[in-house]
Order: C-alpha cells, then structure tokens, then sequence
C-alpha cells in the first residue's frame, strides 16, 4: 500500500462512519454537523484522487453554502439543544431504511467492483485547464441544460414565495 | 518536500497568524483612539502601550471558562476553533513574495475562499449552541448576512481569476499590471465590502450588534473561547487584507520588487487594514433589510457586471 492508499482508507472511513452518524443521531443540528464532517471528507476523498479543482468546489459549495442553508433553516424552526423526539421514526422504518441502505450498497459495490475492479488506470488531467476544456467544449450543452434548469427552479422557488406572500391573491396552497 | 521543511513552513506561518492579528488589533486601538480624539492604550509596556494587547490576553487566559448548562457543550466548545482554524488554513496559501508562501496550491483562490467559507459555520455553531435566544438571533443574522454577501466576493474573485488566466493566487500577481486598478475597480469594490461583511465588522455588524442583542452568537462565551473569537475576527482581516492585495493591488509587484517584494505586500496589506478599520469609525451600522439589499441589489449585479467586462476584455485581448 502506498501513502496514497492509506490516506484514502482513512478518509473514506471517516467519511463513511460520518454519514452513518449523521442520519442516526437524534441531534437535529448535529446530524446537519456530521453532514459537514462527511462532505468535508469526501472532498479530502477527491483531493487524494488528484481532483484538486473539484474538491475546493465541493468545500466551497456544499459546507459554504448548502450546510449553511441548512443550519439556517433549521434555526429558523424548532431545532432545540438536546436529543429531539419528534422527528424520530418507528421501528419498521429504521429496518426498511437499513435494508435499502445496505442493497444500495451492495449493488453499487459488486457492480463497480465487477466492472472496474483490480483495473489500475492512470489519472491523466485532474487538472483546471483540463477539466476546464473537457467542460467547455466536449460537455458544454448537458453543462448549458442544467443551469437552465437551475435558473427555472429558482424563478419557480420564488414564484411560489410570491404568490404565497400575497393575501389577495387566488392561488392559495 | 522534506519533513523539516513542513515544519519550518508550519512554523512560520503558525507565527504570522500569531503575531499579525496582534498588530492589526493594537492598530486598530491607536487609529480608532486617534479618529475619535483620544489617546487610546498608553500604560501596558511602556512606549504608547503596545504591550495591551498581551496584557488582554493574560486577562482573558485567567478568566474562568464557563459552559452554559443547557448548552451543547461539544458544539459550543468546538465553535471557535472552527472559526479560527479556518483563517489559519487560508493564510498558509497567501504568498507574501514571489517564491514565499507557505504552501503553493494550484487553485489558491479557490481554496482561500473554500477556507473562509468553513470558517462561517463558526459563528452558527455558537449561535445555536449556546441556547440563548440573542445568540440564536445573532446566528440567524450570521448566517443570511455571510451567505448573501459569500456570492459577490466569489463573483469579483472569479473576475481577477479570469483576467489573469489562473486560479493560482502567485499566477494572478505575476499577470497583474496596474491598468487592472482601473478596469477592475468596480470588482475590487464589490470585494472590499463583501470582504468587511464576511468579517461581521462595523457597518455590517449586525450579527453581533451589542445595544440590540448583546453580542450576538459570542454572549455567553468566557475567557479564552472569547478571546479565541476576537483572534479569529482580526485573522480574518488580515487574511481578506493579504487576498484583496494579492488579487487587486499586484502583491509584491513594485519598484525593486526582487528585494523588496515582501515589503510591498505587507504595506499594501496593511493599507487595506487600515481602511477596514476606518469603516468601523466612519459608518454607523446597517439595517438588515439594507444590508441585504446592498448584497444583491448592488453587489450582485456589480460582480455580475465586472464578471462580463472582463470576460469581454480577456476575448477581445486573447
């Protein structure tokens, strides 16, 4: 095993074991804290892979933005000090969660691991100049077609606010 | 990279952060003391009381460090390192000449603001940790004033990266020339206040507006996790200081700057200190509906604007 290796075992654990914690707490805001800790990893995750560009994005987009969005929202409701008994679920749930959880993960491990699995590939690019034109040129339209996507949901996200805010209004959810 | 020279470089960079927040927070005594027509600190070690701020650590260091009982006490001790940890990050990748820094990071600018924007959970976690409602409110405010004012920052940063065709911050200085002074100013504007903002200094203080919510996500900290807090505040001044001279002001590029390269950095960096202090004496605080409204009704359109001149200029150019 090379340093590498051992960097990536580690992170990935962390990574791993932070999820877990995160969908079992009975913390409403430390379960948005471990997401932090499992999203940070992964990024660490990325950066031993020698996507050093799509790391930082990932730092910068999902802890800077998403979690923060998150935590805000969850103090704007009720998000007591303390283990909250609300929000949690039944037995039967728990159980289902846990088997959808672990077939996800068996599938998606037998099938990476049949089609991938022993094949040692060389990592050429990783690059920003090289990401950069992949992006902008090969995969500009799927890359075009999201943002439009995105821009739809937003003007979408604050029609509904709108229409919501205004009491005159007919269009009453 | 051999082990002592990561050490070496951990060192010194450990050092800065030690030393430089120091220096701005004693400035900011004297010039904010001098603007109002005082004298500020004259008694701590003698000559115009430079020693006050050690001696303000040594107070904070003695006091007793108290965790409210209903606190999370895990998150709320855990608060200030976050915030403090995170400008520590950002500063190791800041050059201070060509060749000096403490790590050479291809993406530095990316990765100085990826930096800072771990840094703002710091004041959330406080906030909501500390089971108090001014906290809480102080971390609310916290949270809509960083991520309304996160998007025009990355915008004009975006800007330079553009212009200079890196996103390495040692790259960006070497394509700098003074004509970006000019056609980049309205993204060095939109960066200053973003940047002043980030920081949660007056006028855009109203996350810790001590005559409405006492002092917001830090109330109910004590001793060094408050001191610990403050640290964080005038890192983060210097580190926004280092980065809008590294973007916007050229670095260490000046006359004879193969000697003197270090010295520019630093008398540009600590001109932009001095203006962030300025701020504080010169602006009352801002309401929260126009602290938002300056985000995206001026400051997003602003970037957005600059981001389309120089993505003009650089095709037109190239």
């Amino acid at each position: 095993m090379t340093t590498l290796d051992v960097l990536f075992t580690a992170v990935g654990v962390i990574a791993a074991a932070s999820a877990v914690l995160s969908v079992t707490t009975r913390h409403v805001v430390h379960a948005a804290l471990w997401l932090v800790v499992t999203l940070g990893t992964l990024a660490g995750c990325y950066l031993v892979l020698g996507a050093e560009l799509i790391a930082l994005v990932q730092v910068l987009i999902y802890v800077g933005a998403v979690v923060v969005l998150v935590l805000f929202a969850l103090m704007l409701t009720r998000a007591p000090v303390g283990p909250s008994a609300e929000h949690d679920t039944g037995p039967v749930q728990r159980v289902a969660a846990a088997v959808v959880a672990a077939g996800t993960t068996a599938l998606l491990a037998g099938v990476l691991l049949a089609a991938l699995g022993g094949r040692t590939v060389q990592i050429h690019g990783g690059s920003t100049t090289e990401l950069a034109t992949q992006l902008f040129g090969r995969w500009v339209w799927p890359f075009e077609l999201l943002s439009v996507l995105l821009l739809v949901s937003l003007v979408a996200a604050l029609a509904i606010s709108r229409l919501r805010a205004d009491p005159d209004s007919e269009v009453r959810s | 990279m051999s082990l002592l020279e990561v050490v070496v470089r951990s060192v010194v960079v450990l050092a800065a952060f030690l030393v430089l927040p120091l220096l701005v927070g004693q400035t900011e005594h004297k010039v904010m003391a001098h603007m109002q027509g005082r004298l500020g600190p004259m008694y701590a070690g003698g000559f115009h009381g430079w020693a006050q701020l050690v001696a303000d650590g040594v107070k904070f260091a003695q006091k007793e460090d108290v965790t409210p009982r209903e606190a999370d006490r895990w998150v709320f001790r855990l608060a200030p390192a976050v915030s403090l940890v995170a400008y520590l990050v950002a500063l190791s990748v800041l050059p201070l000449t060509s060749g000096v820094v403490g790590a050479d990071v291809g993406a530095g600018v990316l990765f100085v603001l990826a930096a800072m924007a771990v840094g703002i959970l710091g004041p959330l976690m406080a906030g909501w940790a500390s089971a108090n409602k001014y906290s809480l409110l102080g971390g609310m405010r916290a949270a809509a004033q960083l991520l309304s004012y996160e998007l025009p920052m990355v915008l004009a940063a975006a800007s330079v990266a553009l212009a200079a065709g890196t996103l390495s911050l040692s790259g960006i200085v070497e394509q700098w020339h003074p004509l970006w002074l000019v056609w980049q100013l309205p993204g060095a504007v939109v960066f200053l206040v973003a940047a002043v903002a980030e920081l949660q200094r007056v006028p855009f203080d109203m996350p810790m507006a001590d005559s409405e919510i006492v002092f917001g996500p830090l109330t109910e900290y004590t001793g060094l996790r408050f001191a610990f807090f403050l640290l964080a505040e005038y890192a983060g001044i210097v580190v926004m200081s280092l980065l809008f001279t590294v973007l916007f002001l050229g670095g260490w590029q000046g006359p004879f700057a193969a000697a003197l390269g270090w010295l520019w950095t630093l008398v540009k960096a600590s001109a932009v200190a001095f203006v962030v202090i300025w701020f504080r004496v010169a602006w009352p605080r801002l309401r929260e509906d126009q602290l938002q409204r300056l985000a995206w009704l001026v400051l997003v359109p602003l970037g957005l604007a600059q981001l389309a001149i120089t993505g003009v200029w650089v095709v037109l150019t190239t």
